[in-house]
């Protein structure tokens, strides 16, 4: 209840002061925020499921997201930015999609 | 946000699907869980709020961070989709537009350019009227004006003044270079002398000038360089000495400002119309 509440939070901040997002961290955002998501989903999987930890989910957000970043720096440092970004949304992609079908699963039993 | 629940189900049973953000507890190490669990049991209130406050913390920085993603993204459609080609063309249009709106700058910098010169030219010519409208104000006797000067008084002696003997004056001040003069009486208003203001006798005695009648004695206030006018004033047979002749007497006084208040009234000329 309380995630929910500040995921509302953080959005109306974010309608409410309308930051630019600096030049240099343009191109680790939306890999960042995908990572995130990708741990998000996971969690709820994970309470579903009845095994939720907030330390383990914590633990994952961060590193998820500090790892997509790492990644992408990577990549734009090897001149394969671009296709690396791709690659880690593939994964990602296909975690989440994996994550939530088995939340699928768990709320409509199909 | 509950943990260390009861139906808490080993990820074997979801066979193909994986775990992530969330891992399974490693199977080697069961007792070491449920210590764990026990501990977490006893002092729950404080673990977990503190744990849910860096929860929530994440969370409003995720809805944040998606936010300020969605609106940076929408800021810039399409460019970033866009072909190679398409952004060369783009782009030359864009060199294009500012070299066009470059040349219009420049060529509005030149029309400002002229119009302040014609203002610059225009305000010159404002000030040049104005000075050359005060000059003539002065000659004329529309304006009022100050500046050395002499103020002469014309006491009557055992004759009365003559009309004739303050024309010879003013004659005579005029020749001198006097630029402003006005006359007047004892009581009465003063009058603006203007090159058609005339002079004659009044009957029972005074003066009638431009309409006005004045009575002795009169006093004179003329602008102009005073040791020339009082040098002309004082030559023998001019003003100051047939007035003595007569019996009067000029007083003569210099002065570093006097004022030529009394006015003239010009009206329009009904004839005559400049030559342009």
């Amino acid at each position: 209840m309380i995630a929910v509440l500040a995921l509302i939070v953080g959005v109306v901040l974010g309608v409410v002061l309308e930051p630019t997002v600096p030049v240099a961290l343009q191109p680790y955002l939306p890999i960042a925020v995908v990572a995130a998501l990708d741990a998000v989903f996971g969690g709820i999987r994970a309470k579903l499921d009845g095994i939720f930890d907030d330390k383990q989910f914590v633990v994952s957000f961060v590193s998820n997201v500090l790892v997509a970043g790492l990644i992408v720096y990577l990549g734009d440092q090897l001149g394969v930015g671009g296709q690396l970004s791709t690659g880690v949304v593939v994964v990602l992609g296909v975690r989440i999609f994996g994550n939530v079908a088995a939340i699928r699963r768990h709320l409509f039993r199909a | 946000m509950s943990t260390g629940d009861d139906d808490r189900r080993p990820v074997a049973e979801q066979p193909g699907v994986e775990q992530p953000g969330v891992e399974q507890p490693t199977a080697d190490e069961p007792g070491g869980e449920y210590e764990a669990d026990a501990a977490r049991a006893d002092r729950a209130p404080r673990r977990i709020s503190a744990a849910n406050a860096v929860i929530a913390v994440l969370l409003g920085l995720l809805g944040f961070a998606v936010v300020v993603q969605l609106r940076s993204n929408a800021t810039d459609p399409g460019l970033s989709a866009a072909r190679p080609e398409d952004l060369v063309r783009i782009l030359s249009d864009l060199d294009s537009r500012s070299d066009r709106l470059r040349q219009e700058i420049a060529s509005l910098e030149a029309s400002q350019r002229q119009l302040a010169s014609g203002a610059q030219g225009r305000g010159a010519a404002v000030e040049e009227a104005r000075r050359r409208a005060d000059e003539l104000g002065i000659l004329a006797g529309t304006l009022p004006a100050q500046g050395r000067g002499l103020q002469l008084k014309f006491v009557a002696g055992g004759e009365a003044i003559a009309a004739g003997t303050l024309l010879d004056a003013v004659e005579e001040l005029r020749g001198a270079g006097a630029e402003a003069m006005q006359i007047e009486g004892s009581g009465g208003r003063p009058v603006r002398i203007v090159a058609s203001t005339y002079f004659t006798d009044a009957k029972g005695g005074g003066l009638i000038v431009d309409g006005t009648r004045l009575t002795g004695p009169y006093t004179v206030v003329v602008i102009g360089d005073p040791q020339t006018m009082h040098t002309a004033l004082n030559i023998p047979g001019g003003v100051v000495d047939s007035v003595h002749q007569r019996g009067g007497n000029v007083i003569v006084q210099e002065s570093d400002a006097v004022r030529v208040t009394a006015l003239h009234e010009v009206s329009a000329p009904r004839f005559a119309r400049p030559v342009s």
